[in-house]
């Protein structure tokens, strides 16, 4: 009987050349916030089309979010940030306003607005407080919504370190857990420098004890269709496409909305030569990246592979020599 | 700075984001999913690479009591391993599921092949030592073994420096040497408290030396990493670390002292034992509180971002009188 021989994977990154002919041009998600309105439409189409389980019915607090963050069992999370800053700065416009306040000519459009009628006049029951700080004429609040997910990295740390091959690359370059391979041991979890990827351990539900993430809906782009998040996104906030295609138009967005006044529009992941090669998903952000709970720096953690193993090699050479030095002495 | 915020709500209350360097305090990367038997795995994983080693070192010089005194405390790592690993994968057939291919970007997958071949190198000598024949093939079982044995003992400080959780990824440097150092404690430690005093100076030494090399590497670790070396100092893991360096100290002063007796080398060796199983465990909870704290992640970052080193994930563009405040990417 032939036997083949144990497939030894160096690099198992090769996208696209390993597919040849059957490659497809890479697929990925442009998540722009400005858009979001915090519907969670992606969350619910998500866990409907894909079959993930509810993991419980938590009230965080946390504004509006419920869900908390991307695991096993979360693969679209909205996130809710509420700032003391508003959300558009016509920047001449804001500083001279500034100028007004401090030099005590503020006109009518400076008040605050619960201090004019129309806004609201304070209620008389001590809400707000006294010392509350004052608003500016309404503006002086923003809700940052953001849908988050899977990055698809380009340099996919889970990826290279899963020890079963579990964890592939498919013909649009996105990353994607084969659950039939998945055999539970949890190294993709810890080297995941967003915290995406995580083991589902509710019981009674499919693929429990297994690596379990977003998979850009594989079975639906096979099919030509677009994941069911974006689909059912009603702002286009989550746009789905060829990734050189939305890095030109997210750059295009970016330009819009800073010449609207967006205040720290940035896009998040779109750099080709950041730690992680660029991601397959990015984003439009409005503040930095830790804000929303992503890493502002993330680097796949095998690009220090050589020096790990470097290291390691040094330490297993230093422990041969102790062995040898230790029989130098006498027997006694 | 006041604590309402400006539609009057309390800013420490649980509604409006308390630290504005987090999404209300959420962790980034996810705390491992491993449980106690993994860190407990990396002890005995490092007695029985260590112990294969020294077992091969004795061989070669002729000590036939130690060399098979040795061989037989590797067995005790090598055949608690497995189960270890099968309890924390669920199910035995998973653990084979690591075997389907050779994955040289995966330390756990490497590692795997090294547990096979040591483990399988010392249970074909344990083997024939027990039985008392094929001299020739317990010594190649041997020689294979204690080869195997010395990157074995270190590659499970490579598999933890090979993640996302800030205090083991900036550890890489110095977590081989612990992990070496630990191993060859608990392996010399092992086999002086089996072997009588006469035969067994060669381990009495190797345990010394393994406790210096392990308490030497802890400290410049530590004092490195700064920051990151908080987990390592408090809370949970700071208990552990303190007692495992007491542990492993009181163990290699009374080896020193006491080892040459059979009573001396015992305790000595019980020891050197506990301070490298607690060392394992101190490292395996501080990389879990370093997961769990934001601030790890993000300052450790922020800090490359701002000395230029950052590979640019997020590009500032907003508004140009602004850009000043905010680092930029290249």
């Amino acid at each position: 009987m032939m036997r083949r021989p144990l497939p030894v994977v160096e690099r198992p990154d090769a996208w696209p050349a390993s597919y040849g002919d059957e490659a497809r041009p890479r697929l990925g998600f442009f998540t722009d916030t400005t858009l979001c309105i915090g519907c969670k439409a992606c969350e619910v189409a998500c866990k409907e089309w894909n079959d993930v389980p509810a993991d419980g019915y938590v009230w965080t607090g946390n504004s509006y979010d419920n869900t908390g963050g991307l695991s096993a069992n979360t693969w679209r999370h909205v996130a809710f940030i509420e700032q003391d800053r508003p959300l558009h700065v016509a920047p001449s416009k804001a500083r001279l306003r500034e100028a007004e306040m401090r030099d005590g000519a503020a006109g009518p459009d400076a008040a605050p607005l619960r201090d004019r009628p129309s806004g609201g006049a304070p209620r008389g029951d001590g809400y707000p407080p006294p010392d509350a700080p004052r608003g500016d004429g309404g503006e002086g609040m923003r809700w940052l919504m953001s849908s988050d997910v899977c990055k698809h990295c380009t340099d996919a740390a889970c990826l290279d370190v899963c020890p079963t091959g579990a964890l592939f690359r498919t013909e649009f370059g996105t990353v994607v857990v084969q659950q039939d391979v998945c055999n539970g041991c949890g190294y993709c979890v810890v080297a995941c420098p967003f915290g995406v990827i995580g083991r589902r351990e509710i019981a009674g539900s499919k693929g429990v004890g297994m690596a379990q993430k977003c998979t850009l809906c594989y079975d639906r782009t096979k099919d030509g269709l677009e994941p069911a998040c974006a689909k059912a996104c009603p702002t286009e906030s989550i746009q789905f496409g060829k990734l050189d295609e939305l890095r030109e138009r997210a750059s295009r967005r970016l330009e819009q909305v800073v010449a609207r006044g967006f205040d720290g529009a940035r896009l998040y992941g779109a750099n080709p030569d950041d730690g992680v090669g660029g991601f397959g998903a990015f984003f439009l952000l409005l503040d930095e990246p830790e804000v929303y709970g992503l890493p502002p720096d993330p680097v796949a953690t095998t690009r220090d592979l050589p020096s790990i193993y470097g290291w390691m090699a040094l330490a297993a050479g230093t422990l041969g020599a102790l062995v040898g030095l230790s029989f130098l002495g006498g027997r006694r | 700075m006041t604590h309402f915020d400006s539609i009057g709500r309390d800013r420490r209350s649980r509604g409006s984001n308390p630290a504005p360097d987090s999404y209300y305090g959420h962790p980034i990367v996810k705390e491992p999913v491993w449980e106690l038997g993994i860190p407990i795995y990396f002890f005995f994983g490092g007695l029985a690479g260590a112990s294969a080693a020294l077992a091969l070192g004795a061989r070669l010089t002729g000590n036939a009591r130690l060399a098979r005194n040795a061989t037989f405390a590797g067995m005790v790592g090598v055949v608690a391993s497995p189960p270890l690993l099968i309890r924390d994968l669920g199910k035995p057939a998973r653990f084979a599921a690591m075997l389907r291919v050779i994955k040289v970007t995966s330390p756990m997958n490497v590692g795997t092949w090294l547990l096979n071949a040591t483990g399988g190198g010392l249970s074909v000598a344990a083997g024939c030592e027990l039985l008392g024949i094929l001299p020739r093939l317990r010594d190649l079982a041997t020689t294979g073994s204690g080869l195997f044995g010395l990157p074995f003992a270190t590659y499970t400080a490579a598999l933890v420096a090979d993640t996302a959780i800030p205090a083991w990824h900036e550890a890489r440097r110095e977590l081989p040497f612990v992990f070496i150092g630990g191993a060859a404690s608990a392996a010399g430690g092992a086999a002086a408290i089996i072997t009588p005093p006469s035969d067994a100076g060669a381990a009495r030494r190797f345990a010394i030396a393994g406790a210096l090399v392990e308490l030497a590497a802890g400290f410049v670790m530590e004092h490195r990493l700064g920051l990151l070396g908080e987990p390592y100092s408090q809370g949970r893991a700071g208990r552990l670390t303190r007692l495992s360096r007491v542990t492993a100290g009181a163990g290699a002063a009374v080896m020193a002292l006491a080892g040459r007796r059979r009573i001396g080398a015992t305790a000595a060796g019980s020891l050197l034992l506990a301070g490298a199983l607690l060392e394992r465990l101190a490292v395996f909870e501080a990389g879990r509180q370093s997961a769990r704290d934001p601030r790890y992640v993000v300052d450790a970052q922020r800090r490359r971002v701002a000395a230029g080193t950052s590979r640019g994930a997020s590009t500032f563009a907003g508004l140009p009188d602004e850009r000043e405040t905010l680092p930029a990417a290249s």
